[in-house]
Formats: structure tokens, sequence, C-alpha cells
């Protein structure tokens, strides 16, 4: 047991860490690769992200209008300060880490012991934050009709504001009923009914003078269009199919599908290497609190978890400008 | 700049807080520009990208030179070690952007002009 925490096993192996080639130890030389190759990964991933976008680019989806809660003020239009509030927890967590790290090369057992708390505690907090707002996104605020030709319709009123279907679709008679598995052969269940037909949506579009349709398409002042009134009614009643609210990997409330499944992938292959990143974290955490490093006279482990916990801050930084800001 | 990492370190907590500052204030003039959005820098155009896009773009990555500098402490490993982390990402991420960007645009210009209608 002893012999297994003071010694690594690796001492004395060429390949093994025994040279250390360009002056990084073994163990660092090896994260650094994951590290390049990942950063591989998620440039893939965003440069997929930017190829769609610059094939929608005239129809996209404005990040402020889609990002715009924050908890506890329901309603109020807050574009970007959640996410904002989430990269300087990151950002903080990567500092208290990187003090971890200063501290082990004083081999202050307590420093490290606390700072890697308190990054254990930032991760887990971004980790919870980013469900909240996949909640949310999810979940979607207004609604929108779907086209035929695959696109999203949403309503305005006079002054340009959103309007929810909720606010303006009327109560039609019908009574849908979500088919079961008995009510069909080959059927087994459908997706579950969304809170208004595309009737009851059309049919409240008519009764209410003051609301216009607007189209996903960007004007040159960087602006969706709003429809004129005849245009929005002739709109709807030729392309509108169905009724869509919040998000999923079919459809969305926001614009084009690719939109929502990127969001998905990419914040989610993110959240997925915070996850990640705390659960390593807590393990080291409780190898400083047992002594391991102590004895092993270095802590050097806590620094190859810091590359990757900084890393996963970097990815963030650039997820933080493609999808929220440019 | 490279000090070798097994002898003796000094104490870098001064170094570490200036830059969670930098990257603080940097962060923050992003998301202020991002919410008011000035007019000037949105309707300005250079090489087909919008000022205020470069502006995000290029303190972006000002915020991770800074990241990959101090907090993974590239600045203190050996140059070749520098080198073949940074280069290697650079060259290759430059040209899988040029690609499917260029690529996403001309796709762009295909549904915009030709004649068969893709909004039905």
């Amino acid at each position: 047991m002893e012999a297994t925490v003071i010694r690594t096993g690796t001492e004395g192996k060429t390949w093994g860490g025994g040279n250390d080639p360009l002056r990084a130890s073994y163990g660092k030389m090896m994260m650094w690769f994951f590290i390049v190759s990942d950063a591989l990964t998620f440039s893939g991933f965003l440069a997929a992200y930017g190829f769609s976008r610059f094939k929608f680019i005239d129809s996209w989806p404005i990040a402020d209008e889609v990002f715009n809660h924050f908890p506890f003020l329901h309603g109020l239009d807050a574009p970007m300060y959640y996410v904002a509030l989430m990269t300087f927890i990151l950002i903080f967590s990567s500092v208290t880490m990187v003090l971890a790290v200063d501290a082990g090369h004083h081999m202050k057992k307590g420093k490290v012991t606390l700072y890697m708390f308190l990054t254990i505690i930032g991760g887990a907090i971004f980790v919870g934050s980013q469900a909240w707002e996949w909640k949310n996104f999810i979940k979607g605020e207004y609604g929108a009709v779907t086209t035929r030709g695959g696109n999203v319709l949403q309503f305005v009123d006079g002054e340009g504001e959103r309007v929810a279907l909720a606010d303006f679709a009327a109560e039609l008679p019908v009574t849908r009923v979500a088919n079961q598995r008995n009510s069909g052969i080959w059927f087994s269940e459908n997706e579950t009914l969304s809170d208004f037909t595309i009737e009851e949506v059309k049919a409240g579009f008519l009764a209410n003078d003051n609301i216009f349709v607007r189209t996903k398409i960007i004007d040159e002042n960087g602006e969706k269009t709003i429809l004129s009134r005849e245009e929005s009614l002739s709109k709807l009643n030729t392309e509108a199919i169905g009724v869509v609210h919040g998000a999923n990997l079919v459809e969305n409330e926001y614009g084009p599908p690719l939109f929502a499944d990127f969001f998905f992938f990419i914040t989610g292959f993110h959240g997925f290497h915070v996850l990640s990143g705390v659960i390593i974290n807590i393990i080291i955490f409780f190898n400083v609190i047992l002594g391991t490093y102590e004895r092993r006279g270095s802590y050097e482990m806590v620094e190859k978890v810091g590359l990757y916990w900084h890393f996963v801050d970097l990815v963030w930084v650039f997820v933080f400008t493609f999808f929220y800001l440019v | 700049m490279a000090h070798s990492t097994t002898h003796h370190h000094e104490s870098n907590t001064k170094r570490i807080w200036f830059v969670f500052a930098l990257l603080s204030v940097v962060t923050i003039v992003e998301v202020v520009l991002g919410i008011i959005k000035p007019d000037f820098l949105v309707d300005t155009h250079f090489l087909a990208m919008s000022l205020l896009n470069w502006i995000f773009i290029i303190l972006t990555i000002y915020k991770a030179y800074y990241i990959a500098w101090a907090f993974m402490h590239l600045e203190g490993e050996t140059k070749g070690m520098r080198r073949s982390v940074v280069w290697t990402a650079i060259f290759l991420i430059s040209y899988l952007m040029f690609i499917l960007l260029t690529e996403g645009d001309y796709i762009f210009d295909v549904y915009k002009s030709n004649h068969v209608a893709w909004d039905f």
C-alpha cells in the first residue's frame, strides 16, 4: 500500500516518463496530447456550426432574443446576463484551480484542499446553470407556427414586441385526442399534443387586428422581417401547418432546426466535459486530503487535472463567443 | 521566460489575480458590446464581417491566449513544447474554418439564387 502511493512505478523507464522530452513529464505530456486532440474535436463541432450558420446566414436566430432569461426575473428581458454570469463562474473556478496548483508547488496541503474544494463547487454551479439554460430553451416562451417549407413564423404586436400564441389563440370546440397504442394496428403512440391547434392560432389571428407575422429573414438592419397584415394572413393561410413550443431535435420555435441541434450538441458536449472535470477533481480532492501527494513529494497530479480544467474553460470562451455573441 | 519546472517555484499568486481581472474586464466589455450593439460597429464591414464580430473574435483569442499562457502555464514550458501545441492547433483549425465557412457561404448563394424554390 505504502509503495503504491509513494512511487508511480514508472521511474527510470524511458517510455514511462523516465526521461522528460521537452522537459515535460510523461503525464503532463500525455495530458497535452489529449488536450490538443480534444481541441480539434471541439473546433470540428464549432466549424460545423459555422458552416450551417453561413448556410442560413440571413435567417439564423438572434441569440439575444433566445437567451434572455435570468433566475427570479420572470418576463424581464435580460439578454446574455445569465450566460455572462456562468462565464464568470467558470473563469473563477479556473482561478481557484490555478491557485491550487500554485499552492501545490509550495507543498501547502491545506491551501490545495481549500482551492480544490472551491473549484469543484464552481464547476457544479456551472453544470447546474447549464441545466437551467437547457430547461428554458426546451420549454420555450412564445411558441411559433411551423410552415410546409420547414420554417417558423413568429408573432408580434404593432410595436414589434413578441406575442405568445397563448395570448391570442382562439378556443375552438374541437376535441383532440392523442393517439394511443390501442387506436391503431401499426401505431405505437404519438407525441404530446401542443397546447393549441393550428386552426385555433389561425382563428385567433384573424380576430386580432393588431398581430403580425414575423418571419425569420433578417433585414438589412439586422432585425427580423415583420410582414404587413395582408401578407401575414396569406402567409398563414397558405403555408402554416403546425404549432411548435420550445425546442427539440426535430423542430424549434426559434428558427432552423439545426440551431437547436447544434445548441444541444455543442453545449451538451461541453457540459459533459465539465461534469467529467468535476468528477476527476473530486477524486484528486480526496487524494489530496488523504495525503497521497504529500507522501509522493509532488502535487503534479493536481497540475495535470488543472490543465484539463483550464482547457474546459478555454473551450467555453469560444462557445460563448460563437453561440451568444457573434 | 522558460524556467525549469522542477526547481524551486516563486509564488505566482499576483499574476494569477492580474489575469483574472483582465479576463473579467474583457468578458464585461464583450457582454456590454453584445447588449448595446453600437450601430457603427454593426454596419461597418471589414473583409465581409462586421467590425463588432471582429472585435468579439479578437477579444476571444486574446482571452484564450491568457488562459493558455498563464493558467495552463504554457509560458513556463520549453519553446518546442509550446510551439507543438499552439501551431498544430492553429494551422489545422484555420484550414478547417476556411474550408467549411467558404462552403457554407457557397450553399447559401445557391439557395438564394437558384431556380428551384426551397422555401415552398
